[in-house]
């Protein structure tokens, strides 16, 4: 006779059966092998020799001058770190400036209205990054439109140097990361009852107060989430400065990409590729404690 | 009716031909834009065997690959430094193209090579040289140097790109600072440091597309191969080729059958065919670049005859050494000046 429980218990671990598999086999297996591959040895000619070594880990963030044998910080790795992590927020802060009014324009207009604007903010969304990439590129190059535009309007007489320089990878990074900001901030407002501003200009507030006190608190929690959303795939970005920074300017996926390529130390590739994902984690339970807080303080 | 029948008889006849096809294949992985497509399309009609092609952008990528296994590539095309490392991890078949019928045709210069002695793995695809690109427009003294990129003059600064190939780069730049390739001497390599984060912030970029950038004047000067420049001259005729009178490096990249290629025979067929000075020449229409083969010279077209960035002056010749690869020693020291350098 079968033991109803037991067969519950089978069911259920049946039914759980897919959802563990890609937990495991997707998630944290390769994780497990990039951790594993961290702490290797570097072979001749990419790959790893099997034999323990912290050198990776070590080599993160100090290196051993070859000239004068000093051991120092790995300065070239904290630059990188310091431009990935500052871009990134810079994207997040630019995202926020023009997604921020686009969602509240889109929010306040007529419902049958809004879908079609979210779909234009979508139509760019589903088009493939490198094409849009090198769209940007095409537009701020020295002979590109933007300069042709100026130069024939007599407003510059040489070409302004757009491309390969920060500037042009805030703008790319913007450009590709803006929808990630704008959903999460429109999807919060869909749901404000706007009533709430009529009541506070009933009250006196001025416009300015009625945005900081009514409207930002209200819509902060889509404002945290978008941020994450574009600062995340902003630290990992590997096209954008790749085609837009001329190579000059690393960011992280570039000096990743480097360990497994041209470098061949695929142990400090591992290791970087955490030391990112670190980094990620560490913004995500800043994201997790801000809007938990904030929640808390509204409950 | 007549025509009815017609059309069964072609399709069985079209049935019978691509059954045919189906047993003649032959998977070629090499560079981008770098096969004659009007070369390959005359191989599959000669033996009735049907070729495809794949890109890839770098040695250490197709080393990977290849080493990964299950790939069903039959044919590769390694640079001469990195063939002695695909034979050592063991990627490489020995299929002793030195007793092929069309061997006969490769120069002197490339039959007992360093990288593969006596030719039992590889044949020659295509040779060139690393140097430097001018607009001349923009500067117009002499170019015939690494100065054009480690110290640039004036009228340079802030137009020049450099490849971003470790190997090439700190060749060069070696060469510059008065040491050999492979170096380990600290000293030199110091020297070479310095001069290099020194030159960087007159750089505009570390890219690829040197062709297009160079033809648009988006950049006036960049660390260059000689027959991208030459693609770059066609299409803007102030664009001119230097050879470092310092040392500039050459390089060849060879054909090879891979160890476990599917399709041996056609393999063969292909390398011998190759050899073959009209096609070698068909290979070099396209990328403009040399080919090794002797004989060739005359199926070229004209304006690869006397172009100064095939033909290497005299005077010059010299100056050129053959590129290697450098032992994991030097390798380290390099990547620690390149990731100072890139950051």
């Amino acid at each position: 006779m079968p033991d109803p429980i037991s067969s519950t218990a089978r069911t259920r671990a049946a039914l759980l059966a897919p959802a563990m598999a890609i937990l495991i086999f997707a998630a944290a297996g390769p994780l497990v092998i990039v951790l594993i591959y961290s702490f290797l040895t570097p072979g001749d000619y990419g790959g790893v020799v099997w034999d323990f070594s912290t050198d990776a880990w070590f080599g993160v963030l100090a290196e051993r001058d070859f000239f004068t044998e000093e051991l120092s910080w790995a300065d070239a790795h904290l630059t990188v770190f310091w431009r990935s992590i500052k871009l990134s927020l810079l994207t997040a802060l630019l995202s926020f400036i023009f997604g921020f009014p686009t969602a509240y324009f889109i929010a306040t207009r007529p419902r049958r209205s809004r879908d079609i604007w979210m779909l234009l903010v979508m139509i760019p969304f589903w088009t493939n990054l490198l094409i849009r990439t090198f769209a940007i590129m095409e537009l701020i190059r020295n002979e590109g439109t933007i300069n042709t535009v100026l130069i024939a309007m007599g407003l510059v007489t040489q070409p302004v140097q757009m491309l390969y320089t920060e500037f042009s990878l805030l703008l790319g990074m913007t450009y590709v990361y803006l929808p990630l900001m704008i959903l999460p901030i429109y999807a919060s407002m869909e749901r404000f009852d706007f009533k709430l501003v009529e009541a506070g200009y009933d009250l006196y507030a001025t416009r300015w107060q009625v945005l900081r006190r009514v409207i930002l608190p209200i819509v902060k929690p889509g404002i945290v989430a978008g941020s994450i959303l574009v600062f995340v795939p902003c630290l990992g970005a590997y096209v954008t400065p790749r085609v837009l920074g001329g190579g000059k300017q690393l960011m992280l996926g570039n000096l990743i990409e480097l360990q497994f390529g041209q470098l061949r130390n695929w142990p400090l590739g591992a290791a970087l590729s955490l030391t990112l994902l670190v980094i990620v984690m560490v913004a995500l339970i800043f994201y997790v404690r801000t809007v938990g807080t904030e929640e808390r303080s509204h409950g | 009716m007549i025509y009815r029948i017609a059309t069964l008889a072609s399709a069985a006849a079209l049935a019978a031909a691509g059954a045919a096809q189906a047993e003649g294949e032959l998977n070629i992985y090499n560079w981008g834009n770098y096969t004659s497509p009007e070369m390959i399309e005359k191989f599959e009609q000669e033996y009735d065997v049907d070729v495809s092609v794949t890109d890839y952008d770098s040695n250490d990528t197709a080393l990977a690959k290849l080493k990964a296994g299950g790939h069903g590539f039959d044919i590769v095309v390694p640079s001469g430094n990195y063939v002695p490392i695909f034979i050592e991890e063991g990627v490489l078949m020995k299929s002793n193209p030195n007793e092929m019928e069309n061997f006969g045709n490769v120069a002197d210069r490339w039959v007992d090579v360093e990288f593969d002695p006596g030719r039992e793995y590889t044949v020659p695809w295509q040779w060139g040289t690393v140097g430097v690109s001018v607009n001349t427009s923009v500067y117009d003294g002499d170019i015939d140097t690494a100065a054009v990129i480690f110290d640039p003059p004036e009228e340079l600064q802030g137009k020049i790109n450099v490849i971003p190939e470790m190997n090439d780069v700190m060749g060069s730049a070696i060469h510059y600072m008065g040491g050999e390739q492979c170096t380990t001497d600290r000293e030199v390599l110091k020297k070479v440091r310095d001069k290099l984060v020194e030159a960087k912030p007159h750089w505009l970029s570390m890219a690829y597309g040197n062709i297009e950038r160079l033809a648009n004047e988006d950049i006036a000067a960049t660390l260059n191969w000689n027959g991208a420049s030459m693609r770059a001259r066609l299409q803007n005729e102030d664009i001119a080729f230097g050879y470092p009178q310092t040392g500039y490096s050459i390089w060849m990249d060879n054909a090879a059958i891979t160890a476990d290629a599917q399709n041996v025979e056609n393999a063969k067929l292909f390398l011998n065919f190759i050899m073959e000075p009209e096609n070698a020449a068909m290979l070099s229409n396209f990328a403009r670049y040399a080919n090794g083969i002797e004989g060739s010279e005359e199926y070229m077209d004209e304006v690869m005859a006397d172009a100064p960035e095939i033909n290497t002056p005299d005077e010059l010749a010299e100056a050129g050494y053959i590129s290697k690869n450098c032992p994991p020693e030097a390798q380290k020291i390099y990547s620690q000046i390149w990731t100072e350098l890139t950051k």
